[in-house]
Formats: structure tokens, C-alpha cells, sequence
């Protein structure tokens, strides 16, 4: 990142200096550093909202509820959970808190997930298939409301900014089973 | 039916808000007790991604007003245009796998830069909602417990990435166009 950060303003510079555009290019670097603060700002009102309602869901239990639902298809999926009830808990409470768009709160369960995954590994540096398979399907960031795009759309006034949560949907649960399709075929083939 | 997928975009919001809500009422939860302490978070949030956003859209900004990047985009243009991708779209096809701010400082630019009705903006908006960082996940779980050899885990994630754009490419095109 450091380098393509550096390669990228330096080549932007001489490129600017080259169609003799240094000044225009200039005043673009200076305004972009004051828009990207502004669509900060502008995500605080509605990321603050949709966290607080999925909070009510958390609290009241619904996520949980969910969570045991995910259980059966991901032992399915992840065959040597059955005998790790830690581990496949973490998972679906991971995916859960995924989907509905926490990924702060969905970390710790996932960091808490691999360890208990970790526990049972018999060689310590080499990931499990398991691993591979919850690591694939976090990947593809399956997650029913998109709420951080819609508050960049709408911050910038789009008028019907819930009109792509539906392609959304549509594409990640795309993404999330070619995921897992890919994580299947590709077992042992890494030894 | 592409108006009656429109308008159950339309209703997916407010539904999961009813029943979010009636759920916790049957289960005697403090709704809004729970609603201000989650709110809470949202401004962290916001201003935790502040630097990233400052670094990529500075970065974007420069190559675009430098004319760096129509060297490239003007490669790209014939299968662009044969796929109908608005050419603003390629970078964020790019950064999703690797950072999720930086994904957003793109589409802060293309709204920017083509306007937040456009078709550029919706498509970017898809990608940007459908991904999550393949790199960024790998380092934090897999680092958090040491683990050295990844075996198959981010061939599978990245696989499952391209699947990704090309379906945003597709499905975009069907609502949108």
C-alpha cells in the first residue's frame, strides 16, 4: 500500500507536469482532500440510524435466532464443526452480525471463530478447509442492506437511493455461493 | 417486472425496520434504549475513515485532473464498451478486493465526476455494497491466529470477487439501462 500510494501521486505529478495541467491538477488534490471529509460527515447520520436499529435487533435476541438457523448449512458446509460447537457458534454469529451490515461487531466473532478452529488444527501454520471455507464465504461480504452505500448516495442526494438493495442482493448472494462453490472445489488441491 | 423489482427494492427497508421492531416488542425488549446505544457507534465510524478516504480520493483526484488515467481508460475503451461499462467504473473493480475505504473514496469520485443519477454511480454502488475486502479479511483472521500458509482461501475469495463484478455488470445493466 505504501508503495502504491507513493507510485500513484508521483506518476499523477509528472503526468500533470507532461500535458502541462500542473495547476488544474493541483487544485483537484487540494479540493478531493476537503470532499472525502465532507462524505464522512455525511454518513453520520444514517450509519448512526441503521446502527441503531440493528442494536434493537442484537438486544431483543433476533440475531441470535438467526445465527441458529445458519447452524445446520454451515456444518454442511464445514463438516469438522460438529465436534467444535464453540467454533460453529462464533461462525454463525459472524455471519449474522455480516449481514446485517455490522462488520465491527462481526470481527471479534470471527477472530474468536478462528481460534477456536485454531484449538483442533493439528499443524498450527497450515489453515484447515474449514478455515479456507469461512475465510471464502466472509469474502464475498454477504449482507442484506448495503447501509453505508446508501448513505453515500443519498448523503449526495440521490432521490431513491433504495433502489440498488435489491442488485445488491442479488449480486453478493451471487458472489457468496460462487464462494463457497470455489472453496469446495478447490479443497486438497494445496497440500 | 423490472418495475415491480424496483418497487420491492423499495419495500425491503421498511420491512426489516417492522420487523426488527415487532420482534423486540413481542420479546419486551427497550427499544429505544437499544436504538440511542447503537446510534452511538455511527459517528465513530464515520470519522475513523476519514484518512483513508482523504488518502484514496486525493489519489484518484490527482490521477484523473493529471490525465494519467486516460492513458489507461482509453486502452480499456473498446471491451468497455462492449461490455457497456461506463470506463469511471474500472478502479473500484480494483480496489474492492484490497480496501473497503478506499472503495468508498471511488465512489465518492464518481459520484463526483458523473453525477449521483448516472449509471456510472449505480453500478459502482452495487459493486461497493457486494464486496467485502478478500485482503483486508485474510490478514485479520488468518494473522490473528498465526496461521502462515493460506492454502486455497484467497484463490477461492478472489475467484468469487470476479464472479462478483460480472454479476454487478449484468444485473446493473438489467435494472438500470
Amino acid at each position: 500500500m505504501n508503495y502504491i500510494f507513493t507510485f500513484l501521486i508521483l506518476i499523477s505529478i509528472i503526468c500533470a507536469i507532461i500535458n502541462n495541467r500542473l495547476d488544474v491538477a493541483i487544485d483537484e488534490m487540494l479540493k478531493s482532500a476537503t470532499r472525502a471529509v465532507q462524505i464522512s460527515f455525511s454518513l453520520i447520520g444514517i450509519m448512526a440510524f441503521w446502527l441503531g436499529i440493528v442494536k434493537i435487533a442484537q438486544n431483543s435476541g433476533l440475531m441470535e435466532l438467526f445465527s441458529k438457523l445458519v447452524k445446520k448449512p454451515l456444518v454442511f458446509l464445514m463438516p469438522d464443526l460438529k465436534e467444535n460447537p464453540n467454533a460453529l457458534s462464533n461462525v454463525a454469529l459472524n455471519i449474522s452480525a455480516n449481514a446485517l451490515g455490522l462488520s465491527n461487531a462481526a470481527t471479534p466473532f470471527g477472530i474468536k471463530a478462528m481460534d477456536n478452529m485454531q484449538e483442533k488444527n493439528p499443524n498450527k501454520n497450515v489453515a484447515t478447509n474449514s478455515m479456507c471455507m469461512f475465510l471464502a464465504i466472509n469474502t464475498a461480504g454477504f449482507q442484506i442492506v448495503p447501509a453505508v452505500v446508501i448513505a453515500i448516495l443519498s448523503a449526495n442526494g440521490m432521490s431513491n437511493p433504495t433502489q440498488i438493495i435489491l442488485p445488491t442482493l442479488i449480486v453478493t448472494t451471487i458472489a457468496f455461493v460462487s464462494a463457497i462453490f470455489f472453496a469446495k472445489i478447490l479443497e486438497g488441491r494445496f497440500e | 417486472m423490472i418495475k415491480f423489482l424496483n418497487l420491492l427494492s423499495l419495500y425491503i427497508l421498511p420491512l426489516i425496520i417492522v420487523f426488527i421492531l415487532i420482534y423486540a416488542l413481542a420479546k419486551k425488549t427497550p427499544a429505544y434504549e437499544s436504538f440511542v446505544d447503537g446510534a452511538k457507534d455511527g459517528f465513530s465510524i464515520a470519522i475513523k475513515i476519514i484518512p483513508y478516504l482523504i488518502a484514496i480520493m486525493v489519489c484518484t483526484a490527482l490521477l484523473r485532473a493529471s490525465g494519467a488515467i486516460d492513458i489507461v481508460q482509453n486502452l480499456l475503451k473498446p471491451v468497455l464498451d462492449f461490455l457497456k461499462i461506463p470506463v469511471e467504473t474500472t478502479l473500484i473493480m480494483l480496489t474492492r478486493s484490497l480496501s473497503g475505504s478506499a472503495t468508498l473514496g471511488v465512489l465518492g469520485d464518481i459520484i463526483n465526476q458523473t453525477g449521483v443519477n448516472s449509471y456510472a454511480t449505480k453500478l459502482a454502488a452495487v459493486i461497493a455494497g457486494s464486496s467485502e475486502t478478500t485482503f483486508y479479511v485474510a490478514s485479520v483472521y488468518f494473522g490473528s491466529v498465526g496461521i502462515k500458509k493460506f492454502k486455497h482461501a484467497l484463490l477461492a475469495g478472489i475467484l468469487a470477487d470476479i464472479v462478483g463484478i460480472f454479476a454487478a455488470i449484468f444485473v446493473c445493466s438489467w435494472f438500470f439501462l
